[in-house]
Formats: structure tokens, sequence, C-alpha cells
């Protein structure tokens, strides 16, 4: 009996031993928990624009694995158009673009980050949706990419239409919008095509190049990125179809106006200064232009800057960092880069594009 | 004082002779006969040859291997800033001279350390860091790290010779080693600090895994025992912890920890990212451990106990001295299996954004210059994997076979 008895004392000890270990664990949080311990949340009334200048870096979500908009460039740096959204801000409220956290976000974990905290905001390919700006509670910033779904096949198919999609092959990815989408429209257009899913991207192009399927859908920007990579790219077209609006952006958690306004108006600003014809170049000269609106926009004049709760001159720094907008999409997706994508919905809005800034003013 | 000089008692009675047989021989007899085992064996070599093949045209004509070398430092350490390469060199070269130092002192009484399959071993591993797509210099590193290995070892084997006790304090040492780690990948105390968001690659996968095996052995044992009490609410804890967590997928524990946490803790408490990992791993495996311990428990006659009781051994010397190294012996098998699938959960970490080894791989892969390169990468992910899974199945094996010896 005594032999059970202690035995018993003896696993009660290591369990309680055990208990007590994980619970002074718990109750000390480790010593990297520093970032986020400014007050900021959408509940209390400070706002997240103080948390993220007294914690000096900005917590970005990014997605990580989109060609031209976050990928880990050779040198170890995040890059792509997304990601120089994130850098713009942080250079706009901490005056230095470096300063800033990536977070990949899975599309599943993306609104939750947002919402617990976990980043300051989010620059990952998220479409402006309804419903998303209501019931998820996101506040959407301007968007910074117009994106569409759209259908790519080989040029001497004579495919040109969805019509004539007839008995045809599409491949897709799984699980996506972008399947339902491509059902809705087949069906809208009274054809029936064989559908392909593949759960990733790489196999479904290799069906595709293998010719397995005749037509590849999905989001237009990624088609283009994606057909450069095919062994003839000139061989393939990306069909003029649009099947859905996908307007891509930068967005804050709701019931957060200043760090709102903030995300909000840098955007704005990459796209007015290219408006304004301010480049990364000749910003330093700019802040001496005699236009009024420059002036104001680069904060020679008035305070623009201190409604935001930033410096006035926060676009100077915005742009000698990333540069405007124009730029920012010819280096990541544009002529600069190996996508070639031409502007397209993506001009200025005085060039035919969609782009419109409000006034600096 | 007479020396007995062993001596075989009967010559007579010596094993009998091995059969030599030639290869064609051996060819012949177990793949060729009869008539239906050659047909077997031609398709089963015609498919390997076919698969090979094709292989090897993609390996060398199709496949674009520049993708590997370009980004090596970011496989290998994921956005650690390049100024600090230094200190996980210094870290990788303590690591292997410890390693070293180790297998010579546990190795002390083999009279040829390098024995024949050691050294094919070693030749192997520095053929194939020539074979690998990377820049001269990492071979000539890996190829430098080979031999420190070995002078460390051979080091080693004359130190272990002179000082026996010195076994004792290996795990002590590698306790030291994972400190000096820590402190030379993290900074802080003269050394510029890199916080936990630059760790990545194949580092941060290792260092995630074996933190998590090292923390989820001794609670797996704990729970183990708990199961096993008498005290109601002990095992009653115990079974709830086991059985809830085997009742969750891994995803979801990681999930939580990444994302869902932050919800219920106040603002301004944020736990560090890897730490979650570690924790979410761990939480997983101590589950899966106990349970593999209890069965080794188990398989301990009770006799055991009785004659330990019998002995005068009080209950915690009896667990610690005569339970418990039977019964993890008996299951070393499952829990180095344990290990491994530990090691490769860790990549469930890259759809929560951890940038580990699989992670930092689907950033490599988006970027323009290495577009449409999956195959490329992801091999040598494979690869990767399967070094550091077969390394721990080598030594499972090598420590069972120890543990068999000295019953």
């Amino acid at each position: 009996m005594w032999c059970v008895m202690t035995m018993r004392k003896f696993s009660a000890f290591l369990l309680t031993a055990a208990i007590a270990a994980s619970l002074a664990a718990c109750a000390t949080p480790p010593e990297s928990s520093s970032d986020g311990e400014g007050e900021g949340s959408s509940s209390s009334t400070a706002s997240r624009l103080d948390a993220v200048k007294e914690r000096g870096t900005l917590n970005c979500g990014v997605d990580g694995g989109i060609p031209g908009f976050s990928y880990v460039d050779e040198s170890g740096d995040y890059s792509g158009l997304d990601v120089d959204v994130c850098k713009a801000v942080a250079a706009a409220v901490l005056g230095d673009a470096d300063k800033v956290e990536y977070r990949r976000l899975d599309s599943t974990e993306r609104f939750t980050a947002v919402s617990g905290g976990e980043v300051d905001m989010l620059s990952r390919n998220t479409t402006w949706t309804i419903s998303r700006d209501t019931e998820v509670g996101m506040e959407f910033a301007p968007t910074t990419f117009y994106d569409g779904q759209g259908m790519m096949v080989r040029e001497a198919s004579g495919l040109k239409e969805l019509k004539d999609f007839d008995g045809k092959t599409v491949c897709v990815e799984a699980g996506t919008t972008t399947e339902l989408n491509l059902t809705d429209k087949m069906r809208k257009a009274g054809v029936t095509p064989e559908i392909k899913t593949f759960q990733q991207a790489d196999p479904a192009y290799a069906a595709y190049e293998e010719e397995l399927c005749d037509g590849f859908t999905s989001d237009k920007s990624q088609l283009v990125a994606r057909r450069s990579t095919l062994s003839k790219p000139e061989d393939h077209i990306v069909l003029d179809v649009t099947m859905s609006k996908e307007p891509l952006g930068p967005l804050t958690v709701n019931n957060d106006s200043a760090w709102f306004d903030v995300v909000k108006w840098v955007t704005y600003g990459l796209i007015e200064a290219e408006e304004l014809g301010i480049t990364s170049k000749n910003v330093e000269e700019m802040k001496s232009s005699e236009d009024p609106t420059i002036k104001r926009f680069l904060g020679a004049e008035g305070d623009l800057g201190t409604g935001l709760g930033l410096e006035n001159d926060f676009m100077v720094k915005v742009i000698s960092s990333v540069g405007n907008y124009g730029e920012i999409y010819e280096r990541n997706l544009g002529q600069e880069s190996k996508f070639k994508l031409d502007r397209g919905l993506n001009a200025l809005w005085t060039e035919g594009g969609l782009l419109y800034a409000p006034p600096f003013r | 004082m007479t020396t007995i000089t062993p001596q075989n008692p009967n010559p007579n009675l010596s094993p009998p002779a091995e059969i030599q047989i030639s290869p064609i021989n051996w060819v012949m007899k177990n793949l060729l006969t009869p008539w239906y085992n050659a047909l077997i064996t031609f398709i089963i070599v015609g498919i390997f040859c076919y698969a090979g093949y094709g292989f090897c045209v993609w390996a060398f004509t199709e496949a674009q291997w520049t993708v590997i070398p370009a980004n090596l430092h970011l496989f290998g350490a994921g956005r650690y800033p390049s100024e600090e390469y230094w200190r996980l060199w210094v870290l990788l070269s303590i690591i292997v001279i410890f390693s070293g130092i180790s297998w010579g002192i546990v190795a002390r009484n083999v009279t040829h350390l390098f024995s024949r399959n050691v050294l094919i071993g070693l030749a192997i591993a520095a053929l194939i860091s020539f074979i690998l797509p990377i820049p001269l210099l990492y071979k000539l590193a890996i190829i430098g790290l080979l031999i420190l290995l070995s002078l460390a070892a051979w080091g080693g084997q004359k130190i272990g010779a002179k000082m026996p006790g010195l076994g004792q304090y290996i795990a002590i040492n590698w306790f030291l080693v994972y400190l000096i780690g820590l402190w030379l990948i993290g900074g802080g105390l003269g050394l510029e600090e890199v916080t936990t968001s630059k760790w990545g690659g194949l580092m941060l996968t290792v260092l995630m895994a074996t933190i998590s095996i090292a923390l989820c052995f001794p609670i797996g044992v704990i729970f183990a025992l708990g199961r096993q009490s008498n005290l109601p609410v002990v095992k009653l804890f115990s079974v709830l912890y086991i059985e809830i967590i085997r009742g969750i997928p891994l995803i979801a524990i990681l999930f939580m920890g990444q994302v869902m946490i932050p919800l219920f803790l106040p603002e301004g408490m944020r736990p560090d990212r890897v730490l979650r990992a570690i924790i979410g791993l761990t939480l997983f495996s101590s589950a899966y451990l106990a349970e593999n311990i209890r069965g080794g428990l188990q398989a301990i006659p009770r006799g055991q106990t009785e004659a330990a009781k019998a002995l005068g051994l009080n209950p915690p010397l009896t667990v610690s001295f005569i339970v418990m190294p039977q019964a993890i012996k008996a299951v070393i098998p499952a829990i180095v299996g344990q290990f491994i699938s530990l090691f490769q959960d860790t990549t469930l970490l890259s759809i929560v954004g951890v940038e580990e080894f699989l992670g930092i791989s689907r950033s490599v892969l988006a970027n323009p210059n290495f577009l449409g390169r999956s195959s490329e990468v992801l091999l040598f992910n494979a690869l990767g994997f399967w070094v550091f899974c077969y390394a721990m199945s080598t030594g499972s094996k090598y420590i069972e076979k120890r543990l068999n010896v000295e019953h």
C-alpha cells in the first residue's frame, strides 16, 4: 500500500510541478513582446497611429507569395507593389520606409489578424467587397490595383469569346472565387465547358502548357505574370473578357478614423504625386516649385500633414523612398519588370484609367 | 599470477565458413530464378530505368537550378541580416565540433572510429555537397565542416579514452551549446539583436523542431505517468489533456496560436510568434508522446516494480531508475517516429506565415526571376528534410543498439 500511496504522491508532485511551470511560463511575457506596447485598438480611444509611432515600426500584413505584389527577393528583402504601399505608410508615419515588420498572412487569417491587432494594416491583394467592408469590419483604403478575372488561351486555338468555349476545357485553381465566377459567366453565356480544378498554381499552369486544357482563368495580373514564364509567351493571349471586378487595395480595422485617414491619404498621395509629376528623382527640386498645389502637397506651405497627425512634409519622405504610383507600378508590374503589364485601368484618370485622387487642400 | 588468454576452447566448433558467392551468382539466385521472378525483375528494372531516365533528362536539360544558389542564404537562414551571417557560421562550427567530440567520447572504446561505413558516409556527404548546385564557397565550407567533424571526433576519442567519466557531461554541454546558439542567433549581450521576425529558413525549422522535441519529451513523460496515476484529479487532467489535444488537428492549434491568441490577450501583450509556434508544437507532440510512453510503461512487468520495492527503492527512484529506462527503451522507435513527424510538422507553420524552410520557398517562388521553378525548389526542400530525418533515424538505431548492448 505504501508504494501505491507514495507513487501517487510522486506523480501528483510531478504534475503540480508541471502545472506550476507552465503557469509561470504564461505569466511572464517574453522579452520580445515589445511590439504593440502602446495603447490603441478599435475598442480603446487612442488611435493605432499613436501605437505605431510609439512602437517605431509598422506591422504590415502581406501575402508574401504573389509575383509582382509581394515576394522575397534574392537579398532577403520584401518587394512588390503591396510591399511598397507598406513602405510608403512607414515612410509617412515614421520617416523611414525600412521600419516595417512584415507579417505573412494566409487568405483565411488575414481579417482575424487585422481585427486582433496583429497587424496595423493589410496590404495583401484583398478585393474590396461590401461584406468585407461591413460585416467583417474592415475599412478599405483606395484601390491600388484594379484587377479582373481573365482568360488565357493559345492564340492558335482561335478562341475569342466565352461563347466559343462549349465543350472546351478550362483549368482553374480550386477553392477560389475565380472558380465560381467562371461557372456563373459560362452559364450566362449558355455554354458548358469542362472545368479542371487544381489545388495549386504551378501544376495548373503546367497542365495548361501541356495542352491538357484550352483555356486558363485567373486574375489578369496573374495571367500576364505567368504568361512570361511559359516556354513561348508570344503564342498565348489574354482575352479581352473580364469576368469579375477585383479592386485590390490596402485596408485597416473599422472605427479608427485617424489611422485609416493616414493609410487612405498616403495611398492617394502616391496617385496625386504622379498626377503632379513628382517623382523620387525630382522631389527635392519640386519642394521649391512655384506651383501652390505642389507646395501644399509637399508641405512647403500650409499644414496638411498636421491634420493627419503627421509631419507636413510626409509626402516628401514617401516619394523619396518609394516614388509615386507610376514608378511603383512600372518597377513591379510594368515596363521595368518582367511582366510588362500595361497600365490599363490602373492609369491616371487623365489618361483613361480609374486612378483619381481627391484634391490635397 | 597467471594471465588467462582468451582462447577458443574447441577449435573444431568455429562457425561455419561463410560461403562466398559471386555477385553474378547472387543475382541469378535471388532475382532471376525461376522464370517468373526474372520477368518481375525485368519489369521493375524497366520501370525504374524509365523513371530514372525521365528524371535525369529533366534534371540536366529542363530544370534551371540557378534558383538554388541564388537564394541559398534564404533557404538557410531566411531574412537573417547578411552582415550577421558570421554568427551562424560560428554556431554551425561549434555544433559540428561538439558533435564530433560527443561522437568520439561515446565511441571511445571502438577500435576503428573511422570504420569503412563511416568513411563511406563522409565521402558521400562530401560528394553530395559537390553535386549540389551551390556556390563554391559553400561547398568548401561543407568540406571544411566535415574535416572539422572528423578532427573533433578523433580528439574526442583521445580525450574520452583518458577520462572515461566525461561521457555523463555531454548532455549538459549540449544544453550549454543550445544557450550559446540562442544567444548567437538572437543577439543581445554585446551582439546586435536580431528579432525573431528575421529568423527563417532551415535554421528556424531546426531550431523550432529541436526546442519542441526537447520540451515535449519531459512533458510527455509527466502526462504518461499522470494518466497511470491513481489520483483521480491527476488522472482526469492527464486524460483530458491527451484526448483533447489529440482530437484537434495540429494546424488548428498553430492557427489559434498565431492568430487567435492575440484576441484573448490584452493589448500590448504579444508573445513572440516563434515562441507561440514552439508552444503549439510542444503541446501537440507531448500528448502523442505521452501515449507512446504509456505504451512502454504498460509493457514493463509488474515484477520489476515489486523487485525494486523489495530492494528498498522508493517510488521516485523506482520510476526513474527501473521503470522509465526500460519503458522508454521499449518505445524508442515510436518516440523517434514522433520526433521525425514533429520535425516535418513544422512545415505547417508556413501556412500561418512563419518563414521556415518551406515557407521561405513560397516567397522565393514568387520572385519574378524564378517564376515556375517550383519543382527544383521543392526537390531541394525534400532533400533538406530527408537529410535531417534520416540522421534522426540513424541516431535512433544507434541508441537502440547501444541500449541493447548494455542490457
